[in-house]
């Protein structure tokens, strides 16, 4: 112990040896800070900092946000890279290293707000630095914080900005900040105006800052660059107890302040003359309490009427805390456009999320459409079939690392497993079930539960992960407001490409026309030469198979579960019956209307989306009622059941 | 199983244990009820092998009272009334002594009536939403003033944040959570505006629409966090689409109270990096007991399990059970209730635990921040907080207040100082 | 008329005959009479089985007799527990609210007593204010009517309006399926005013019955049960048989050739699917107090499916074959899960049933289609046939 403490006593003698320009004594000054910084008090230290001018502040600032920085147990600060038990140490000043078990070491682990407030006082070192990198820290820095100091610097460093990029950044920042913190009010007008056009979150931050507003409430109109004047009307309560708080007017007599009176002024059995078993009505407490309140013992009741007065005697109003009222006109001028913009934006958006939700259930329903609607089999097993699918890709993960590589055979596996046990499936149960539908649906059912709990058994109830490769992940911003993952554009392509995949084999290629042949009459078909076990068999295959990649594509934006296929089966079912059986085409009108009506209903009640869903299937249930054949129905004899 | 085959070899190792055990005529027994099957089998099932490792690890340490203890493991399978069943089955006929068990809200309330009737005694891990208080039930997992009030604190006073996306799954514990918090904020000056609030059914998984109006939240400058109760799986494509939607923990801030290290195994979590999540304890915590409990649970379950909340809770309320028993020289359980009240067990991530007549838990909260490899970096730990069954943030449970040792009264009217009720409120 | 009935039905007799017994050896167990072979989570266990039966019958009328494969009468069997639910919970609750009242020195306004009972109901989830389908909960007559009217009004007009649209087959089955995910969806929202994914809980405590112990409570569901299965099972029995059953099961096995007849098919249908849907929430209201809770779960489509495939394994178009398939395979199911069957030691790997069980119901279920359409009550035909 002695020892080790000698250690650092000589270790120390580096650092006694202290110079004007050393680092660590000033951190020392402020080591409680350090150790355990705040969001709050932070500043002050990095004031203290940043105002020494050390050469060493910026990279410790740097080492200290990027968790690089440990402390001794004697309370010095290292920075320190971790190897395994041992820890590599560097002098903050001296720059000198050295390798220590890592026993009594503790990290410094700046939170999130601290480290926005580091990041902050870096800007000023960051801006011209020669590695981009921190020159984009330091956009970004501004980006979340933005301050009057900031200006000056940012434009200074735009002129000598080579990336473009970077300098396209650097300018909308500077206007940003010229919006709000520009020196003339012409400045500001000019910037906010070049503001009218832009939908993004930022841009529209800067205007909603500059119209930041107090509301208030006083007995004549206030001066100030006043937004609006209030009628309390509106909502008198509310209004009234804001009158209360500012201390305007005695507070309102509920139920709860009645009884309380009452409670507090009982006379031997009666209350204001009122017997205490007469009070368990609200009218019987009311005539009490307007006795107490004539004997003086309570405060008189505040009526309506008396409320009312109080509210006409003041002006509730809204005041602007930016005092120029044309800056105020022109921000307010801009957001108007620019809200009309977003509202256009977020129909888009909606749009867009109703499209990637359609041609996610027109993926999971597809092959259900062919076994279902061509074939008239119900598979209550396609759900897992899904499932399947999900899990192929997530075996294929383990084998293969790279994403990219696993994706594309996953694909095809995925179709190779699924047809394989579509294949079985039909040839061991449903072809002796044929003319037994209702059954059918039975036995799948029997299959589906054993196939869930058998997924459960070899790969856990866990979820599993299926990761998207790199190219995959991220989304398409077109701006703020509108943006879609990469991985639902994929899974919009995927389904565009099964349609047309569908569509081609049905009605261009040789087994097409059998199917067709064999769905419309069997018995003819055969006496042609079609051999319907086989058409069958391929039909049922092709259509699991569907449903196999359609899980791999649902893993990868999802979860993969055991559970996964049955969130889609039911839903499945009804964009099919929706659409129309028999018919791909009413499968992607049912996957369609279901998609868009579902972020619809989202939209009208954005805080419930389960309710969303539970007036989708009324919806459906409704529609099924009036339009019994779906969307599109078949006419002619293959309409017939 | 494992169980049957381990217990015997520690009954054959330890010789003396065997008499002692011998000597027992009634031997005691500790009933696990937590679902094998069926959708809470994912989390329960790991409680059910904690269990059966902490009473391998008493056995082998000579039992409680001299004599062995012997798991009675029952499936109540994700099956609501039949937690109800199974533990009516464990009192009265396997008589189990204590039992530990249950994850959701739901199971909860449906085996309360039970063992309140049979007078029983149940151990409950999970975090839940307060509100109850039962005087056969020690709640171990976190109310909501150990868990979400302190993440909240943190979010206003170290990360700033002036606007909340409160998102949950639609169900009591992010119900009442969500309105606790809502009342919270509002009295921290966070106006009504500026809290948006959504409800997700189980298993979600399109969360594009919802991750987006989460980001058009910033349109007003100001900084937006977000506060998910949002349960299980669906948690997977929540953190997805957050992920695919470039969303960092700089700019907008997640904490969640149902992550933890066993939900984040389903993900990769290396765009996650910086979200939040409040627990009373992370597999990360850096003590000597800790080291000790994660080796002992990967020899006993296997080497890639990971450890959670729940776990640390059965681990504290059990030994806190066993010390009762043997204060209390019985497992009757009104003596072991009396001996419980004011139990010291030293927590897993430093500092005691102490057992309150409200029978909630003082512990420590913590504050951690997601790494690449799926476990947490604990960045803030504060001092035991005392478990509050009945909110003193919404104005109905203010007035409210459970005291079983002094009081007798788990539901105790603090202004007209009477009991509401002696049992407890399923 | 009813002697005949009988006569003609003598597998009715035997069927009570069976019943009675069972019904009054399990009591003769039970821990009333101290005895006590049988525990009382056992008998609740025989009691709930006996309300499973009892939907079982009524789903095999709409489905094995009728030809409609409803996969939405579990639907029907939870509005009836959530009916009963709401006045157990809501007369439990008024009780205790009184009686914490009671002390007060002012007595407390018809106001403040609604507000205290919904918000010990309700917690701080909901508003205290009760929803409108609270409305009748305070009475226990009100509250025993909505059993069997809102079941039976809810299938009339889903009925009306699918069979009136001649929505049938497998589309009706999708339709069914769709109503019932749609109720469930509904209740598991917490804005629903039925405790959302909680559901309502604590059915097993009866107020006013304080004192009585779950012992005797549960004999007395177990044997009120058993009397509805027995008076059931003679109703459906009578449907069935006669006039009336023979168009019914004309409908199932040609719809189109009975409407030409001259039967106005469409009400047929709709008296079938009405009535069982009835004689469902009436089961689940004698259920859901012996379980003690009920959620929304319990709705769920999953659960309506394996109501069909009990009435499938035991047997379709006979009422004993539903009882069969219920009771065989609700029991099977328990004793399964339970933990009660040994586990299978392979040498290489040990089959746990709790993890195997669903796929050998599920593999079983594929086999009684294929090749015992006629479930386990086509046994019964061998014994009939060779005496």
């Amino acid at each position: 112990m002695r020892a080790i403490f000698l250690a650092f006593a000589v270790l120390c003698g580096t650092c006694i040896k202290v110079q004007a320009q050393d680092l660590q004594p000033l951190l020392q000054t402020h080591a409680e800070e350090v150790a355990k910084p705040s969001r709050r008090s932070v500043g002050v230290m990095l004031d203290d900092l940043v105002a020494s001018g050390l050469p060493q502040v910026p990279r410790f600032l740097e080492q200290w946000a990027g968790r690089s920085v440990w402390q001794g147990p004697d309370g010095v600060f290292f920075f320190g890279t971790e190897d395994g038990d041992t820890l590599v140490l560097e002098d903050v000043d001296s720059g000198e290293t050295r390798t220590v078990p890592d026993d009594g070491y503790t990290q410094l682990r700046p939170n999130g707000g601290v480290r926005r407030v580091i990041g902050t006082a870096l800007v000023q070192f960051q801006l011209a630095d020669p590695d981009i990198a921190r020159r984009q820290s330091a956009v970004e820095s501004i980006a979340r914080r933005p301050a009057a100091d900031q200006l000056a610097p940012l434009v200074a460093s735009i002129d000598g900005e080579a990336d473009e990029e970077l300098r396209a950044r650097k300018i909308q920042l500077a206007n940003f900040l010229t919006a709000r913190f520009g020196e003339t009010a012409e400045a500001r007008i000019e910037a906010i105006n070049s503001l009218a056009a832009d939908t993004s979150v930022e841009a529209r931050s800067v205007l909603n800052q500059i119209l930041t507003r107090d509301t208030g409430v006083a007995s004549t109109e206030p001066e100030g660059n006043i937004a609006r004047i209030l009628d309390p009307m509106e909502a008198p309560d509310d209004f009234y107890a804001e009158l209360v708080e500012a201390g305007f007017a005695p507070a309102q007599t509920g139920p709860a302040t009645i009884r309380a009176a009452l409670e507090a002024n009982i006379d031997g059995g009666t209350v204001g003359g009122v017997p205490l078993a007469q009070l368990s009505t609200d009218a019987a407490r009311e005539r009490a309490y307007a006795a107490l309140a004539r004997d003086g013992l309570a405060p008189p009741l505040v009526t309506q009427t008396t409320r009312d007065a109080a509210l006409a005697a003041f002006v509730f109003y809204e005041l602007y805390d930016e005092d120029n009222a044309a800056i105020t006109e022109a921000a307010e001028a801009a957001l108007a456009s620019v809200e009309q913009r977003v509202a256009f934006a977020q129909a888009a958006d909606l749009a867009l999320d109703g499209l990637s939700l359609a041609s996610i259930y027109f993926l999971a329903a597809i092959g259900l459409a062919i076994t279902f609607g061509v074939m008239g089999v119900i598979n209550m097993a396609h759900g897992e079939f899904i499932m399947m699918g999900a899990y192929t890709g997530y075996v294929i993960q383990l084998f293969i690392p790279d994403y990219t590589i696993a994706i594309l055979v996953a694909l095809p596996v995925a179709f190779a497993v699924t047809f394989a046990a579509g294949v079985t499936m039909e040839r061991l149960v449903i072809r002796h079930l044929y003319h037994r539908p209702l059954e059918t649906l039975l036995a799948t059912f029997g299959i589906s539960i054993a196939l869930q709990q058998l997924a459960k058994n070899i790969f856990g109830t866990q979820a599993r992960p299926l990761t998207s490769p790199d190219w995959l992940s991220g989304a398409w911003v077109i701006s703020d407001v509108i943006q879609i993952s990469y991985i639902r554009i994929a899974i919009f392509v995927l389904a565009l490409l099964f349609l047309a995949l569908i569509l081609f084999v049905l009605k261009r290629t040789r087994l097409g026309l059998e199917v067709r042949a064999v769905t419309q009459n069997p018995g003819m078909a055969a006496s042609m030469g079609i051999n319907p076990d086989r058409i069958n068999m391929l039909t049922f295959g092709l259509g699991s198979g569907i449903a196999g990649i359609a899980g791999v594509a649902i893993g990868l934006y999802a979860k993969v579960t055991s559970e996964m296929g049955a969130d889609y089966i039911v839903q499945s079912f009804m964009t099919v019956v929706v659409g129309g059986v028999g018919n791909v085409w009413g499968t992607l009108a049912g996957a369609s209307l279901i998609g868009f009506l579902q972020k619809g209903i989202e939209w009208l009640n954005p805080s419930n989306t389960l309710a969303a869903q539970t007036y989708m299937i009324l919806f459906i249930i409704l529609f099924i009622q009036f339009r019994p054949k779906g969307i599109v129905a078949l006419k002619g004899r293959a309409a017939a059941d | 199983m494992t169980f049957k085959l381990s217990s015997m070899t520690a009954a054959a190792l330890l010789g003396s244990t065997v008499l002692a055990a011998a000597e027992c005529a009634d031997p005691i027994k500790v009933g696990v009820l937590h679902s094998l099957s069926g959708t809470m089998a994912i989390s329960e099932t790991t409680l059910k092998d904690t269990m059966l490792m902490l009473i391998e690890k008493q056995n082998a340490a000579g039992g409680v009272l001299g004599c062995e203890i012997e798991a009675v493991v029952v499936d109540p399978a994700s099956d609501w009334p039949l937690f109800a069943e199974k533990a009516r089955e464990l009192l009265t006929v396997h008589e189990v002594d204590v039992i530990f068990g249950n994850w959701t809200s739901v199971s909860r309330k449906s085996v309360l009536p039970v063992i309140e009737e049979l007078n029983g005694l149940l151990f409950y891990p999970v975090q839940y939403e307060g509100e109850e208080s039962s005087k056969n039930v020690f709640y171990t997992g976190a109310a909501p003033n150990q868990q979400a009030i302190p993440a909240v604190d943190y979010f206003l006073e170290e990360l700033g944040v002036e606007k909340f996306a409160l998102l949950g799954t639609d169900y009591v514990y992010p119900r009442t959570t969500n309105n606790i918090l809502e009342q919270y904020l509002q009295d921290n000056g966070i106006a009504e505006d500026d809290i948006f609030v959504n409800y997700t059914p189980f298993g979600h998984s399109d969360w594009a629409t919802i991750v987006s109006d989460v980001v058009a939240l910033g349109e007003d400058g100001k900084q937006v966090g977000v506060i998910s109760t949002i349960n299980g799986d669906a948690n997977i494509g929540f953190y997805k689409e957050l992920a695919a939607a470039g969303v960092s923990a700089d700019d907008i801030p997640v904490v969640a109270f149902s992550v933890g290290e066993e939900e984040l195994s389903g993900l990769d979590t290396s765009n996650l990096v910086g979200h939040l999540a409040a627990w009373n304890y992370f597999q990360s915590a850096e003590t000597d007991a800790n080291a000790e409990f994660i080796a002992a649970w990967k020899d006993f379950a296997g080497e890639d399990r990971v450890t959670n909340d729940p776990m640390e809770a059965h681990y504290i309320g059990f030994n806190m059970w066993v010390n009762a028993v043997e204060a209390a020289e019985s497992t009757d359980v009104d003596a072991v209730r009396d001996a419980m009240y004011g139990q010291e067990f030293p927590n897993l991530t430093g500092g005691t635990a102490v057992m309150l007549p409200n029978h909630h838990l003082a512990k420590p909260v913590l504050i951690g921040e997601i790494t690449a490899d799926g476990q947490f970096d604990i960045i803030s730990q504060t001092a035991e907080v005392p478990g509050d069954a009945w909110t003193d943030f919404l104005p109905a449970s203010k007035i409210l207040k459970s005291d079983w040792q002094e009081l007798g009264c788990g539901m105790y009217n603090v202004e007209t100082n009477t009991c509401v009720q002696l049992t407890s409120n399923y | 008329m009813r002697q005949g009935f009988l006569y003609q039905n003598p597998s009715v007799l035997w069927f009570l005959a069976a019943l009675g017994l069972f019904t009054v050896s399990v009591v003769m167990l039970s821990e009333v009479t101290g005895v006590a072979v049988v525990s009382t989570s056992f008998v609740k266990t025989l009691g709930k089985t006996l309300c499973l039966c009892l939907v079982a019958i009524a789903m095999d009328v709409v489905w094995g007799y009728c030809g409609i494969l409803s996969l939405g009468h579990f639907a029907f069997f939870g509005i009836g527990g959530y009916a009963i639910g709401m006045w157990l919970m809501y007369a439990r609750t008024e009780m205790i609210v009184l009686g914490s009242l009671e002390g007060q020195v002012i007595p407390p306004t018809p106001q403040e007593v609604s507000d205290a009972i919904g918000n010990q109901i309700f917690g701080v989830v909901g508003s205290s204010e009760f929803p409108l389908i609270w409305a009748f909960a305070d009475s226990l007559f009100l509250q025993l009517l909505m059993v069997v009217l809102v079941p039976g009004l809810l299938a009339l007009v889903f009925g009306w309006l699918a069979f009136r649209s001649r929505v049938t087959g497998v589309y009706l089955s999708i339709l069914t399926q769709a109503m019932t995910l749609a109720l469930s969806l509904y209740l598991f929202q917490n804005d629903s005013g039925l405790r959302g994914n909680n559901g309502l809980s604590g059915l097993q405590n009866i107020p006013g019955f304080e004192a009585t112990s779950q012992a005797a409570i549960s004999v007395v569901f177990f044997v009120a049960s058993a009397v509805a299965l027995g008076a059931g099972y003679v109703f459906f029995a009578w449907v069935v048989s006669g006039k009336m059953g023979s168009v019914i099961k004309g409908i199932r096995d040609n719809e189109a050739r009975v409407r030409f007849l001259g039967y106005h098919v469409e009400s047929y249908k709709l008296f079938v699917f009405t009535i069982t849907a009835v004689v469902s929430g009436l089961a689940g209201a004698l259920y859901y107090p012996q379980a003690g809770i009920i959620n929304p779960g319990e709705i769920a489509p999953i659960a309506s499916i394996y109501l069909a495939v009990w009435v499938a394994i035991g047997g379709r178009g006979r009422l004993y074959g539903a009882v069969i398939g219920a009771a065989f395979v609700s029991l099977l199911s328990s004793w399964f899960t339970g933990g009660g069957a040994p586990d299978i030691p392979l040498g290489f790997y040990t089959i746990q049933w709790t993890d195997w069980w669903l796929v050998l119901l599920g593999v079983s279920f594929v086999a009684v289609t294929l090749f015992f359409p006629k479930g386990i009550g086509g046994l019964f035909d061998y014994l009939v046939r060779k005496p």
